[in-house]
């Protein structure tokens, strides 16, 4: 156990790429954490997909020890936060869990929507924030200006601002200074009821449920018995530890403390995100503060490309979901598809991991249906009916209304991309909250349906921006909305998969996208194929694939059957690959295309 | 007395040699600056002395000479593999022995030879009529001298074909109706018109990738395939098979033997067999491509096979589908249940017979499934939706 007054428990936030976890890095070897042998670029982002696109999905924390210029020997607690819109959830429960935050902004970039976005979240948790210029080594960097911007745009004091490059690390020991000398330290008594907060939970194959722990009163040992106070599930300790970042184990976690307890959990559920743990003999009166449990807010469906992969998939959405409580998952069947799952996500990136895992650690080839947001339909009679797939639509005659969700985004735009990124903005149904300009860039704030936004919004956004757009958002309710669905007909026969909810204004344009698409990538067959998109009864586009007239090998020489055979076999087993709807053999890649938010 | 869908057995000879590769050709064929031909017909023989036993106890109905360019060959060595068959099997009365050729005149001069020899077919490798498409495929020789060729085969043979590509880049119909008319006026009863298509490996292939080739496209292919089996039947020719056109009793036999799927053995480099052994099972055989990788396994083992691939039933289905439905016959429904001993309609995607017959592409009538002539042009995507 550590004085309270010796530890400092702090998170890193910054937009992405802006060198959160360059200067994490460099932190943990400043203190010694790792060798350099040891030391693998970007330490702190574990599994590849994160440290392919640069992004971290999982929290993870690190304890660094720190003999400050005042002599005193310091304990830090690193606790490193998502960078995405997505997981912003993560992003505060990992907040919670300390008591200061370094606010990275790159100084050839400036604050972005993310910087923003995250500043307030740590302005939310009470937060002493350190703003720390990053980059300062790059000829582009602009010191004054972007100190100007974290003043204006933030509203915070950046007089004071840490300059560094993490690259380089040049200025790093002046970050681990005012960690030690500007951020507070925990407050909490050893001796109290136990209470510590579940920060996350993971699954791992050797040592079952590892959870991690903010402990604000009492300590944790090995054989403490706990109690989980929201699921009353009790398990006893059997391992302590804090990661270094390699996992070290530790007699006890006192108050102020970040660390890890294994206690022989079999399932994630036990040990939900946000639960306060306390002791069974004497448990502490009254619950933390918990976080609001992370809401699915797009949803689709998961289709094995080859139905025999059924079971596969399930099994890996399992094991998925045994690391991401955040991701749900639920039997679908769909007449083009077959069976799957409806999956629920926290967005779009989210599911594009998620996506990217099963085919990545699973090898799973899947299909998937155009994502959707959940609608809430009022029916007539007063009943609410949670709507996540487009295809279960109650007949429209029983429907009182219907509401969407929608978002509050924030768009940071050079100027001279402004006028499109409104036009966009207002295409998208977009009603305009705020428009304030730093500089040469504007800060525009937008209320949008949930729904235009999973459709093409962010790659539009960024194409139309060349990339200068940032972009975040937040939940903001829900409204009523003059909502449709729009049904994908092929040869008269409705491909449920394909079916979609969009705004009564959009339908006809969406409908006329959607069958040019597929009259594009539906291959040409033995007979004509008519794609229809209808609202109810009513056809508002068709479009018509021609039969193909000639497909046959002009000579067969020399008895060479066996050619042709092989050639067959692929064929067949491409059949295998197809989706019948209506006599027409889809190609599952044609499901995929014309799913694909890029309109 | 066979029955009458019995197609026989049949001899293929491979000779892999050609004074220069066409840029359409993906076939065996290579290009030598010379070679042993004695070796090469001992080595045919030996191959020949392997492969009989297999065929033996059924009267031989064919023997084809295919390359490359077996008209290459010295008159001798064709007689030497001809007597060599005649040794060792059983000739059919009505036996069809037909030899490639090219039209120049340097391999006319060797017609008669050949005749000698006891070849009583050429097939000419003719290819079109026109000189400028000519070059553009390659071929050695010009219009003028691919007529004389004919007209000389026909006095030394008692039939003969010819070969024409089209559907080549930039025909139009009209030039296409002019060239086949004139072909017409030469034929002696049997032509092979075949649609130009664009093989990997080859020379067009490289110039289609790179944009330098641009082909007619489905719609103008159907269009001149449609042309063409209507000039032919006025003329009447019978499209017998998707690319092959003969008037009644002029069908190549050997090519009926594999498109009935029969059984053929096949020696020299690269050539393909299908053999029904002892027992019952069927066979698909191969040789060694590489012409000098063969000579040397023959000279070694006596034979140039590669290990033999046993066809289960299913595999024989699609083969017999696959060339049975190439022709206007069809396929016996008899011979479908013989090849997977159940009900033919079990045998078959029910739901694709059903669909391909509403739409006229198949009918099954006189025990005899057929793709009729639309479905026949649509064969590629017909078979792999017919099979289960």
């Amino acid at each position: 156990m550590t004085d309270l007054s010796h530890i400092r428990n702090f998170a890193i936030i910054a937009h992405i790429d802006h060198g959160k976890s360059t200067l994490a890095d460099r932190l943990i070897q400043t203190c010694g954490g790792l060798d350099e042998r040891e030391m693998q670029s970007q330490v702190l982002d574990s599994m590849d997909i994160e440290r392919e696109r640069g992004i971290t999905i999982k929290a993870q924390t690190v304890r660094l020890r720190y003999t400050g210029k005042d002599g005193r020997d310091y304990v830090f607690n690193l606790i490193d936060t998502p960078g995405h819109v997505d997981f912003s959830y993560e992003v505060s429960r990992s907040l919670r869990a300390c008591e200061g935050s370094l606010l990275v902004v790159d100084a050839t970039q400036g604050v972005e929507a993310q910087t923003l976005a995250n500043a307030y979240q740590a302005i939310d948790a009470d937060h002493e924030i350190v703003p720390v210029l990053n980059k300062i080594d790059l000829p582009a960097a602009e010191v004054d200006r972007v100190k100007g911007q974290i003043e204006d745009i933030i509203g915070l004091d950046a007089a004071d601002a840490v300059q560094i490059s993490a690259k380089t690390g040049l200025g790093v020991d002046g970050v681990l200074e005012a960690i030690a000398g500007r951020l507070p330290a925990p407050k909490g008594d050893a001796e109290a009821p136990l209470q510590a907060l579940i920060v996350d939970s993971w699954y791992d194959a050797y040592l079952g449920v590892v959870t991690l722990v903010r402990v604000r009163e009492g300590r944790i040992r090995k054989g403490s018995k706990l109690l989980m106070m929201g699921t009353r599930a009790t398990h006893t300790v059997d391992r302590a530890g804090v990661f270094t970042p390699k996992p070290l184990l530790v007699d006890e976690l006192g108050p102020g403390e970040v660390g890890f307890i294994t206690a022989g959990v079999k399932d994630i559920a036990d040990t939900r995100v946000g639960d306060t743990i306390t002791e069974e003999k004497r448990p502490a009166s009254e619950a933390l503060a918990g976080f609001r449990p992370s809401q699915p807010v797009v949803f689709c469906g998961m289709f094995p490309a080859d139905a025999a992969d059924f079971d596969s998939l399930r099994d890996a959405l399992g094991k998925l979901r045994l690391n991401d409580a955040s991701f749900e998952f639920e039997p679908e069947s769909s007449t083009a598809l077959g069976l799957g799952f409806r999956c629920g996500f926290l967005g779009l990136l989210h599911l594009e991991i998620i996506q990217e895992r099963l085919d990545r650690e699973f090898d799973l080839d899947l299909v998937l249906t155009a994502p959707s947001v959940v609608y809430r339909v009022h029916m007539i009679g007063g009943s609410v009916l949670e709507l996540h797939n487009p295809a279960d639509y109650p007949d429209p005659t029983r429907i009182r209304h219907v509401e969407e969700p929608w978002i509050k985004a924030s768009i940071m735009v050079p100027d001279d991309y402004l006028g499109k990124v409104l036009e966009l903005c207002t295409e998208k149904r977009g009603i305009q909250q705020e428009l304030t300009y730093v500089g040469s860039r504007a800060l525009v704030v937008y209320r949008l349906p949930l729904n235009e936004v999973v459709y093409d919004f962010y790659d539009r956004l960024k194409s139309m921006s060349r990339g200068y757009a940032s972009f975040d958002y937040q939940l903001d309710g829900y409204g009523e909305s003059d909502l449709v669905k729009l049904s994908v007909l092929v040869n008269a026969e409705p491909v449920d998969s394909l079916a979609l909810i969009v705004h009564r204004t959009m339908a006809e344009k969406r409908g006329r996208a959607l069958c040019e698409k597929l009259k594009d990538l539906i291959p040409r067959q033995m007979f004509k194929i008519a794609i229809q998109a209808a609202i109810g009864g009513k056809v508002i586009a068709r479009e018509t694939v021609s039969a193909f007239r000639k497909d046959v090998t002009a000579k067969c020489y020399g008895g060479d059957i066996t050619r042709k055979r092989k050639l067959l076999e692929k064929q067949k087993a491409g059949k295998k690959r197809m989706r019948n709807v209506g006599n027409v053999e889809i190609p599952q890649e044609a499901f995929l295309a014309a799913l694909k938010m890029d309109g | 007395m066979r029955p009458a869908d019995d197609p026989g057995a049949a001899l293929y000879v491979h000779w892999p040699f050609c004074r220069a590769k066409c840029p359409y050709c993906d076939f065996n064929s290579h290009v030598r600056p010379e070679i042993d031909e004695d070796r090469w017909a001992g080595a045919l023989e030996a191959e020949l002395r392997h492969a009989a036993p297999f065929l033996r106890g059924r009267p031989l109905a064919s023997i084809f000479f295919g390359g490359g360019t077996p008209s290459l060959m010295a008159p001798r060595t064709v007689a030497r593999v001809i007597d060599g068959a005649a040794r060792l099997l059983d000739f059919d009365p009505a036996i069809e022995i037909t030899l490639e050729a090219n039209p120049t005149s340097v391999e006319a001069g060797r017609f008669a030879g050949y005749a000698l020899a006891g070849v009583g077919r050429v097939s000419l490798g003719v290819q079109s009529l026109d000189d400028a498409a000519l070059r553009f495929l390659g071929r050695e020789h010009d219009a003028a001298q691919a007529l004389e060729a004919v007209a000389l085969a026909r006095r030394h043979f008692p039939r003969v074909s010819f070969d024409l590509i089209y559907a080549r880049p930039g025909q139009s119909p009209a030039s296409w109706e002019a060239e086949l008319r004139r072909a017409l006026d030469e034929s002696a009863g049997h032509l092979s018109l075949y649609q130009l298509t664009i093989e990997p490996g080859t020379r067009f292939h490289a110039l289609q990738r790179d944009g330098r080739l641009v082909m007619p496209g489905e719609e103008a292919e159907a269009d001149l395939y449609a042309l063409t089996d209507a000039l032919l039947a006025s003329s009447g020719y019978d499209a017998y098979e998707v690319s092959n056109y003969a008037r009644p009793g002029e069908e190549c036999r050997h090519n009926l033997v594999y498109w009935r799927y029969g059984d053929y053995a096949g020696i020299g480099p690269g050539a393909h067999g299908r053999l029904t052994l002892e027992g019952g099972s069927r066979v698909a055989t191969q040789t060694r491509r590489a012409p000098e990788a063969w000579l040397k396994a023959v000279e070694a083992h006596g034979h140039g096979e590669l290990p033999r691939e046993t066809l289960s039933q299913d595999d024989q289905l699609a083969e017999r589908l696959l060339m049975g439905l190439r022709l206007k016959e069809g396929v016996p429904l008899s011979r479908i249940e013989s090849a997977t001993g159940a009900p033919w309609r079990s045998a078959l995607d029910a739901d694709a017979l059903r669909r391909f017959g509403g739409e006229g592409f198949v009918a099954v009538d006189a025990g005899r499934l057929r793709a009729t002539q639309e479905g026949r042009l649509r064969l590629d995507r017909l078979v792999p939706a017919l099979l289960p």
